[in-house]
């Protein structure tokens, strides 16, 4: 582009700061509200834009009277297990698609690429039904089973696939080399970004999950982190501790922003390829 | 040879389990679920076959609420988010410095959870007899009068909703629109310099032109979000949206099914399957605006 004058290149990094300013402020709100006692806090009628007397006691509470590390724990279970199911179903159809030729593999995989169009919300009411009716609310099987299947990560796996070259599976062939062999020793390692990737991307989307557990959880004991946020905002600490909820919403917000700053290459890239969330 | 089909099934075998179980079978099932009148879900029976749910859904003065407020949000967030994002987009690509750590801090928002920031946001809107809140401390020192957002009248509402839908979807625009702008091939520009285009010229008759293919994804996907609002509303005003007057189509579905006024697939299906149409008809219409005014290269 041609180039700018100082004072227009003076207002697009104003113009970028301030953007930068009206995301980082509510992070910046939450970590400095949750430092605050509860007494100084409820004591200021204009919020003050920061505190001399930092307090680690909401973190305390926000252990203590809630059970937040219960909440931690299931949303472990939960995304590590979704995640490793989603791995193994994705990784051995999108070899399918890419490599293994079948009887009606064309067909298939029209029938994959047009689910990708079915909105969640259509599903979710019979899943609901389905789970109740055997049993299964309450329990990680019910909350595990239907996030596992991604259609749109076979898609993208599969496109990766394909790009080895055809060569190397046909001389793995005549070496005797098995299909199973093959997938874990040459495809899976070749491929390794975008299985990380779509990891990664899975791994977000299972912590930030709410309504799918919201339905089929109304035991404490298997509450996500995005329902005990909701519990603590209606019931929990009393309503008026807004800076325990707030040492609670940055102790749910931490594990993510820490993957983030480790990946973000990786994250943003994944997401550019193919992430939806708009 | 028969082994070798055999194989490829297999390895598909997971995926369609998991598929036909979770989302083909449903997919029926939701029709049928909407058609089937008077359905009890406690004896699983019903009266008659018909269409007297998508009826009842459209006379429910709760669904109409839910979709003005649904519609009122899509028409200001979608214009704004990708006007905004695409404002942010250019200013970043021109900057020679600082550019990695500019984009990394504007990507934030997407990998955070968002019941727990939009309860900082509320936090930030809410205004109680004991405190004014930090908006409204602004708008106080800029002479302005205090409103209640989170309580207050049904504008105030809107607002912090967009606000927040806004700052929720401008990651993945940013992101997308400056990848999209850095693709554009730069001997473009290089002829347009030698010829003294001006600077607006530029924007207007190359990059637009070579981006827009990706503002009407962008357009598109925002369209299908914002028709699926929820959990954003919910981190704002908590899970009873009726009575906070801020239901979206999707929460109405969820209320029909689960909660207090739960207990209704047949009212829920329909209300989705309506969402549905309603979403599928509005991608059909951009597709074809598309058509005549995207440039594919």
């Amino acid at each position: 582009m041609q180039k700018k004058s100082i004072a227009g290149r003076i207002v697009t990094y104003c113009l970028l700061t301030v953007w930068a300013v009206i995301v980082l402020f509510p992070f910046y709100w939450m970590i400095l509200t949750s430092v605050k006692s509860y007494s100084a806090y409820n004591g200021e009628y204009v919020p003050a834009f920061y505190t001399l007397e930092p307090t680690m006691q909401n973190y305390v509470d926000a252990f203590s009277a809630v059970p937040l590390g219960r909440y931690f724990l299931n949303t472990m279970i939960y995304t590590a297990v979704t995640t490793l199911l989603m791995l193994v179903v994705v990784v051995l159809s999108a070899y399918a698609f890419a490599r293994l030729n079948f009887f009606g593999r064309g067909a298939m995989f029209t029938l994959f690429l047009s689910l990708m169009m079915i909105p969640n919300e259509l599903v979710v009411i019979t899943n609901f039904v389905t789970m109740t009716n055997m049993h299964l609310r309450n329990t990680f099987t019910g909350l595990i089973l239907p996030s596992v299947a991604s259609v749109f990560y076979i898609y993208l796996l599969k496109e990766n696939f394909e790009q080895v070259p055809e060569e190397l599976y046909k001389a793995a062939k005549v070496d005797g080399t098995s299909d199973l062999k093959y997938l874990f020793k040459v495809m899976m390692p070749i491929c390794q970004p975008t299985i990380v990737t779509i990891a990664i991307l899975k791994i977000i989307e299972c912590w930030n999950a709410y309504v799918w557990p919201r339905l089929i959880t109304d035991q404490q004991a298997y509450f996500l982190v995005s329902n005990g946020i909701q519990e603590i905002r209606e019931n929990g600490f009393g309503r008026e501790n807004i800076p325990a909820m707030m040492a609670a919403v940055v102790v749910i917000s931490v594990p993510l922003i820490i993957l983030f700053l480790v990946f973000h290459k990786k994250i943003m890239e994944g997401v550019s390829r193919g992430g939806t969330k708009g | 040879m028969r082994l070798r089909h055999l194989k490829g099934w297999l390895y598909l075998l997971p995926a369609l389990l998991f598929l036909g179980c979770f989302m083909i079978y449903p997919l029926v099932d939701v029709l049928i679920y909407s058609l089937e009148e008077g359905y009890n879900s406690a004896s699983q029976t019903y009266f008659g076959v018909g269409l007297y749910n998508f009826s009842y859904v459209l006379h429910d003065p709760y669904f109409l609420q839910a979709v003005k407020n649904t519609l009122l949000l899509v028409v200001i967030t979608v214009p704004l988010s990708t006007g905004l994002a695409l404002l942010i987009s250019v200013q970043l690509s021109s900057i020679p410095k600082l550019r990695d750590l500019y984009q990394t801090v504007f990507f934030l928002p997407y990998v955070t959870n968002t019941l727990a920031v939009g309860l900082v946001f509320m936090i930030l809107f809410k205004k109680t007899p004991y405190s004014d809140g930090m908006i409204n401390a602004l708008i106080h020192l800029f002479g302005g009068e205090t409103v209640d957002f989170m309580d207050g009248p049904y504008w105030a509402k809107m607002l912090v909703t967009c606000l927040y839908t806004v700052w929720i979807v401008m990651p993945f625009k940013i992101l997308i629109l400056t990848s999209a702008l850095a693709s554009v091939n730069p001997d473009y520009y290089k002829v347009a310099r030698v010829d003294a285009t001006p600077r607006w010229r530029i924007f207007t008759k190359i990059t637009l032109p070579m981006i827009s293919p990706m503002i009407f994804y962008l357009i598109i996907t925002g369209f299908i979000g914002a028709f699926k609002a929820y959990s954003d509303e919910v981190a704002l005003f908590g899970v009873n949206l009726n009575a906070a007057g801020m239901n979206t189509i999707v929460g109405y579905v969820y209320d029909m099914l689960y909660g207090d006024s739960g207990g209704y697939p047949s009212y829920a299906s329909a209300a989705a399957l309506i969402l549905f149409a309603i979403v599928l008809t509005i991608t059909v219409i951009n597709l074809l605006v598309s058509r005549k005014h995207v440039y594919y290269a």
